[in-house]
């Protein structure tokens, strides 16, 4: 969570330093300044998810040479779990608590002409963007450990892809289907490579 | 007001002792160290160590390094053993101090965002008398500067003369002034509490109920920090009495003083804590020296609680060291005694059903506790109250102020694992904290703001 609001805070940095250079009038321009804040903080996101990456294989070299079995305490498929989820959790708490607490006070959604449906979906997209960075992470972990880097790089192009969608916002349609699908394949695809199988499944499921 | 402003007197007292003294950082945790480490044998603990020693596995090695017997590859695996044990209790005590860190916050800051009253402007402490409503921004500057000298060198001096009381042992002073501020502590500032609340959500209450109500929180807090209580009991209130003196900290300090203040008082922590000259510093050595707990009205503890009660004469036949731990360890109640090593010693080694043994592993469970001050707590829910209040209504810059802090908190806790000895529990965490509020509230919350309007997620 913490490497997550440094990366928040160095791409809002960016924005800032941007949006002041630039001219404030200019609404076409500080929506593509917005763009591009948004896309400098995806790319920093996954960067420090990979800082924090090295940062826990370290600590979990330290941890299996001390311990008694020459293992870690920690396997890092559950590393990646948590981290995963840490990044989502902050990632979607920091989207979303502004508009609760909002929600919670008297008024009437979309009352200027936008879409009626705004808590609603953002509800939506904040649960998908949590498992999202979960399944991100679990993918990413396993993708560096393996050095798969194609991996790797389909997992930020779906981030920023993810991201983008967002971007066509009111148009409902277009934007929640894509980002639920992507969700459910991420979450085959992690499942997948934390050693999940259709029999583990049965398994689970008949005991 | 003015009968409030003149109870800052002995107000100040109790935030001044806390704040003061309780930056420092656990004291017993290098004496479980020494129990492991017998490099350190040499220290005036020597020979309660030895007879922890005698007790349990790991010491028998550091017996065998002290008779300077070891083969480098005995002494290696010694300290192998030793920082593994050092970072799974590191680890576990990482997570019993988040606990309380994370409620004492979440109480300021509920009590915050929904009473009305700690953020209402209404006068100042006599401590920090310069006024924050001047029309120049130098002159409020300045004006914030001056009120921080004045409150920390008034927290210094406080320090200094709680320090000489102690070594001159005026025991029984330093009770009378503790046992006079938590009393304040847990009456007025309760029922003043109480009463914005029941304020706020329209509730009547009548005084007799009130009395009846504040009475019984008062007192059952009153035996259970000073004198004997179930140690969850005694956290909570330690978290709750934290917890309003942050709030009276919030509501009485004027803006911009108060970030000074902070800024200056984990300088203040660092320089008490680490230099050898440094009130806390003497503070944790003189009373490692004496093998005395420090006061627990201004120690929040993670394991077993020390009772204030010392020196109770000793029945059975162990050395006169062991006064000062069996006091303390006789006066709970039996049964609750072998539980509780049971529950914390169950990994290392078996509890041995034998009733002096059975002490001595809970010595260690004393010692095995972390300790953090009371200070901490309070500063700690000042910052992430402070930006609760004032963050134009931002729950982000309140949440990235609040991981800040536990992150700081890991790390000292990491650097005190490393060190094995007190620490300054304030600074790192109060800068993370400070970094985090002017950057969130500046620069990330235009960009969440603009991004959430239009619905944009990154």
């Amino acid at each position: 969570a913490f490497f997550w609001l440094v990366s928040l805070l160095l791409a809002s940095l960016i924005w800032f330093v941007s949006v002041h250079l630039s001219d404030r009038e200019d609404a076409k321009l500080q929506y593509g300044l917005l763009i591009f804040g948004a896309a400098v903080s995806v790319l920093l996101q996954e960067a420090f998810r990979f800082a924090y990456f090295k940062l826990l294989k370290k600590a979990d070299e330290g941890l299996a040479t001390i311990s008694e079995d020459g293992r870690s305490p920690i396997s890092l498929r559950q590393m990646a779990y948590v981290s995963g989820l840490s990044f989502g959790i902050i990632s979607g708490v920091f989207s979303v608590i502004n508009v609760l607490a909002d929600s919670v006070g008297p008024g009437i959604v979309g009352i200027h002409g936008d879409s009626p449906y705004y808590f609603i979906t953002s509800a939506f997209l904040t649960m998908a963007l949590v498992l999202l960075h979960t399944f991100w992470g679990v993918i990413f972990f396993d993708a560096c450990e393996k050095r798969r880097y194609w991996c790797l790089g389909l997992v930020v192009a779906s981030h920023l892809l993810t991201s983008g969608l967002t971007f066509l916002n009111p148009w409902y349609e277009a934007s929640l289907v894509p980002i639920f699908i992507i969700t459910l394949c991420m979450g085959l695809w992690a499942f997948v490579t934390a050693g999940g199988s259709f029999r583990n499944v049965l398994k689970c499921l008949s005991c | 007001m003015i009968t409030f402003m003149n109870n800052s007197d002995s107000e100040e007292e109790p935030c001044n002792e806390r704040t003061s003294l309780m930056s420092a950082e656990s004291p017993p945790v290098p004496s479980y160290q020494d129990g492991l480490q017998a490099s350190e044998a040499g220290e005036a603990q020597a020979h309660r160590k030895r007879r922890t020693g005698s007790s349990h596995s790991p010491n028998n090695i550091a017996d065998g390094d002290m008779s300077d017997s070891g083969v480098p590859v005995r002494e290696s695996a010694l300290e192998n053993e030793e920082e593994e044990l050092t970072l799974k209790y590191g680890a576990k005590h990482v997570i019993m101090l988040f606990v309380p860190v994370t409620l004492c916050m979440i109480v300021v800051v509920a009590t915050i965002k929904s009473v009305r009253f700690y953020t209402e402007k209404n006068g100042q402490l006599i401590y920090t008398p310069f006024s924050e409503d001047t029309p120049s921004v130098g002159q409020r500057l300045l004006n914030s500067v001056l009120n921080t000298i004045i409150m920390i060198s008034v927290i210094v001096v406080m320090t200094v003369f709680l320090v000489l009381l102690y070594k001159y042992r005026c025991y029984k002073f330093i009770h009378g002034w503790l046992i006079l501020s938590s009393l304040m502590l847990l009456f007025l500032f309760t029922y003043i509490y109480l009463g914005e609340v029941l304020k706020t959500y329209n509730v009547a209450m009548d005084y007799p109920t009130l009395f009846l109500v504040i009475w019984n929180f008062g007192a059952v807090g009153m035996i259970c920090i000073h004198w004997k209580g179930p140690l969850q009991l005694q956290q909570a209130y330690l978290i709750m009495i934290s917890a309003l003196m942050a709030l009276v900290f919030i509501k009485y300090l004027p803006e911009w003083s108060a970030w000074v203040i902070l800024g200056a008082i984990s300088i203040y922590d660092l320089m008490a804590v680490l230099c050898p000259k440094g009130p806390l510093r003497m503070l944790v050595e003189t009373a490692q020296e004496r093998n005395e707990p420090i006061f627990p009205a201004l120690i929040y503890s993670s394991a077993m609680m020390w009772t204030v009660g010392m020196a109770k004469p000793d029945t059975a036949a162990r050395g006169p060291s062991q006064q000062t731990w069996d006091a303390g360890e006789d006066g709970r109640d039996n049964h609750r005694s072998p539980s509780h090593a049971d529950s914390q010693m169950s990994e290392t080694r078996s509890p041995v059903p034998t009733r002096p043994i059975t002490s001595f592993e809970e010595l260690e469970e004393e010692e095995r506790g972390v300790k953090l001050g009371l200070g901490d707590f309070i500063f700690y829910s000042v910052l992430v109250g402070k930006a609760a209040a004032t963050a134009s209504g931002d729950w982000n810059t309140t949440l990235a102020c609040f991981v800040a802090i536990l992150i700081g908190l890991c790390l000292t806790l990491l650097l005190l694992a490393v060190f094995k000895k007190a620490l300054p529990a304030l600074p790192i965490s109060i800068t993370f904290g400070l970094v985090f509020y002017f950057s969130t509230d500046n620069l990330v919350r235009p960009f969440m703001d603009t991004l959430a309007s239009h619905q944009l997620y990154i």
